[in-house]
């Protein structure tokens, strides 16, 4: 059992934050890694990529957005409820070396995952640039915290309510135009980081995306997480979760994860919720 | 031997006693178990058919050794729980190998009395002293000897895992089980379906070990949440690596990735473990293929196909690229799906599978094959007819060809040994490893087997532990 320690509310209710319980995960995790949440007895494995850990206080945290039935039921979780199973750390942790000029791009909850990562590549010695956005100003979450991960805070919004009035794709164009870019990383919704890798293929720059397939067990067993990278089959359980996106078939992975639709309709609607 | 042919003359008549079943056509609708066992005085009577060899054949085929003329001979008496008791000497899980052992091919394989009808039915024999101790509980329990003070990890709580433990427990040392899913019993749990070996068996037999004093660690990935030197660091003596294959093999054809594409991995844990099949009540979905493509003829295929009926499907077909003779699936398994409605489509090779816009399969192309010389295994080579291409539309297609080695622990484990295969190098007499204080066996070691053969390795390895534990490496 995973006892609940911390829960906050983001963006207007839609993305929960947990800060878990969960020492022996705190103590191993690394930037990049993922976990896989269960909180009931019937329930779905879930994979979530970690946003933060502590080690001193055995502490994990997650930052998802209710969108189904399984982090709906997360989202009733109190403090002081447990999820039932927690399993991790899981996924390969991030490269991090000193490169030069950095940039991590983040989008939707996508921006938690990027935390620890930006986070690690400064830590390192890269000068990084964040730019992070949102449909609009309510739906921004850790702004605070990207800008102390970082050394350079962009922020954008879809309907100019807050920051830039525009994608995020906007800005990075800019930075690729005019400085030596090294490394970008891009996390967020798959057609944000498919754009992201159109974008920086142009410029000939590396960039890293990190995926959240549908998955089971993930430790390379089952391969339902199963991306074309390269033309090549990876599973993004073990052998990622983060690839080069400009290999990365995001066309498929987008299609797969519709392979529930219905099904996870069907259980949202029982719910009701 | 003048004894046993007259013993045989009198038991010939007594034919071998079925096993019922739920009718073909209901249990292809329901996941309740399919042979719905033996009453007492059945089994008494299907024991009366042993005619107790001097020099038992039965036994050298059995890879941990039970004394089967021993528990038949209580079971002929009556005495089921002296049965179970000798039963238990050498085999642990028996109510599992009663019910999943190839004995075709090896117990009743032997038979003496099968040389010239039926075999006793030793499997059905097991299975039902095991179920009996189960529902009455009388024997008593194995006696443990005094505390070592000397503590082991077991990783992996499959078969292997668990017979580990369970020998390593009663010589008294202290063991604790680490299993990376959240629900303990590995391939027993995930792999094979509830009709085939109901989950309640699997945990009462892992609740018995927890009486004896095991403690089971759930959702602990060993080569993640902690590694072998870790455990190690906490004080553990030894270590038993009981992981499993769990590495799915795919065709890489074109194709594979459409939504409906599964390894049986996949397949059968979203149904066993996550429990698809009673979705929504549980959480996990499942696609519910209306036509249903297994390629293999293994007993994983065996049980995807027949989970598929289950599920609903209007057909479910086995494709597999050698002949009837060459199926490595366990006789009965066989038998029952072709009962159920599982039509073998066999020297047939998958060439692409093809979808719709939405990325959804619609079909696969096969490739009619034809036997040629025989290859390395000795079985004849299928080779393909050339043109002989054609469709089979489906919407749900399950690999079920194999397995490989999972490299998530042995690629973290520096200094464990690895074949070109990525299996683990043991010694085949102890199952000892190239790190100190590191055993293996099972799957991770063998490939691909059985759930009697991975226990044989744990009985082993499990008497090698102990000797270390006393005089070292």
């Amino acid at each position: 059992m995973f006892k609940i320690v911390k829960r906050e509310e983001m963006a207007g209710g839609t993305v929960i934050m947990n800060e878990i319980e969960a020492p022996l995960i705190a103590r191993k995790a690394q930037p990049g890694q993922f976990v896989i949440l269960k909180a009931t007895e019937e329930g779905e494995r879930i994979p979530l990529t970690m946003a933060d850990t502590d080690p001193d206080n055995g502490t994990i945290t997650i930052i998802y957005m209710v969108v189904g039935k399984s982090t709906a039921l997360f989202r009733d979780l109190k403090v002081g409820d447990v999820y039932m199973d927690v399993i991790g750390p899981l996924g390969a942790p991030t490269h991090l070396e000193k490169l030069g000029k950095v940039i991590c791009i983040g989008g939707g909850t996508g921006v938690a995952v990027l935390h620890p990562i930006t986070r690690g590549l400064k830590e390192v010695g890269n000068d990084v640039t964040c730019i992070i956005g949102a449909r609009n100003k309510d739906l921004l979450i850790l702004e605070d915290q990207m800008k102390a991960a970082s050394n350079h805070l962009f922020v954008c919004t879809d309907d100019g309510s807050y920051g830039h009035h525009g994608f995020v794709t906007d800005i990075l164009k800019d930075k690729l135009e005019k400085e030596d870019i090294k490394l970008v990383v891009g996390i967020g919704p798959v057609p944000m980081m498919k754009a992201v890798s159109n974008i920086t293929r142009q410029y000939n720059v590396k960039t890293l995306v990190s995926l959240n397939p549908i998955m089971i067990d993930g430790t390379g067993m089952c391969g339902g997480c199963r991306v074309s990278v390269g033309g090549k089959t990876k599973f993004a359980c073990v052998d990622g979760p983060e690839f080069d996106g400009h290999e990365v078939d995001f066309d498929e992975l987008m299609m797969r994860l519709q392979a529930y639709r219905e099904e996870e309709d069907h259980s949202c609607k029982i719910y009701g919720k | 031997m003048a004894d046993e042919k007259k013993q045989q003359t009198k038991n010939e008549k007594i034919p071998r006693q079925p096993m019922p079943e739920q009718a073909p056509k209901v249990r292809a609708r329901n996941f309740e178990e399919v042979p719905t066992g033996q009453s007492p005085e059945t089994a008494m009577k299907e024991a009366a058919r042993c005619i107790q060899c001097k020099n038992p054949a039965c036994v050298t085929g059995c890879p941990v050794g039970v004394d089967i003329p021993g528990f038949i001979k209580h079971v002929q008496a009556g005495d089921f729980t002296k049965a179970i008791s000798k039963i238990w000497e050498k085999n642990s899980l028996p109510a599992v190998c009663g019910r999943v052992c190839p004995q075709e091919i090896q117990c009743e394989g032997r038979c003496i009395v099968g040389k010239k009808g039926d075999p006793v039915a030793i499997g059905n024999l097991e299975r039902f002293v095991a179920d009996y101790e189960r529902a009455n509980k009388k024997a008593p329990m194995p006696e443990k000897q005094e505390k070592t003070g000397k503590r082991v990890a077991v990783v992996g709580s499959g078969p292997s895992g668990l017979t580990v433990a369970g020998d390593l427990l009663l010589k008294g040392h202290d063991v604790a089980i680490f299993e990376a899913f959240h629900k303990p019993g590995g391939v027993l749990v995930y792999g094979i379906p509830e009709f085939r070996l109901p989950k309640d068996i699997v945990f009462s037999e892992v609740a018995g070990l927890e009486k004896m004093g095991a403690s089971i660690e759930l959702n602990a990935v060993i080569g993640r949440t902690l590694s072998l030197d870790e455990l190690f660091e906490e004080g553990y003596d030894a270590i038993y690596l009981g992981v499993g294959a769990g590495l799915p093999t795919f065709l890489n054809i074109p194709g594979e990735n459409l939504i409906g594409v599964f390894s049986a991995n996949e397949y059968l844990t979203r149904s066993n473990l996550m429990k698809a099949y009673k979705f929504p009540e549980y959480d996990t979905p499942i696609i519910k293929g209306r036509n249903v493509i297994t390629l293999g003829a293994g007993n994983v295929a065996m049980d995807a196909a027949r989970t598929a009926l289950r599920l609903g499907a209007e057909t479910s077909r086995i494709v597999y690229r050698r002949s009837r003779e060459e199926v490595p699936a366990r006789g009965a398994e066989v038998h029952h799906a072709e009962e159920e409605g599982v039509e073998f489509f066999y020297l047939t090779s998958p060439v692409k599978f093809f979808g719709n816009d939405k990325g959804r399969l619609q079909g696969m192309t096969g490739l009619k094959m034809e036997l040629g010389e025989p290859d390395a295994s000795g079985r004849r080579r299928p080779v393909p007819i050339k043109g002989s291409e054609f469709d089979l539309a489906c919407d749900l297609a399950i690999i079920a060809v194999g397995a490989g080695a999972n490299p998530l622990l042995t690629k973290s484990t520096k200094d464990l040994q690895l074949n070109k295969w990525g299996y683990i190098v043991t010694d085949e007499a102890t199952g000892k490893t190239s790190k100190k204080g590191v055993w293996a066996g099972g799957d991770i070691v063998t490939g691909s087997a059985t759930v009697i053969l991975a226990m044989g390795a744990g009985r082993a390895a499990a008497e090698s532990i102990h000797k270390y534990l006393a005089l070292g490496w």
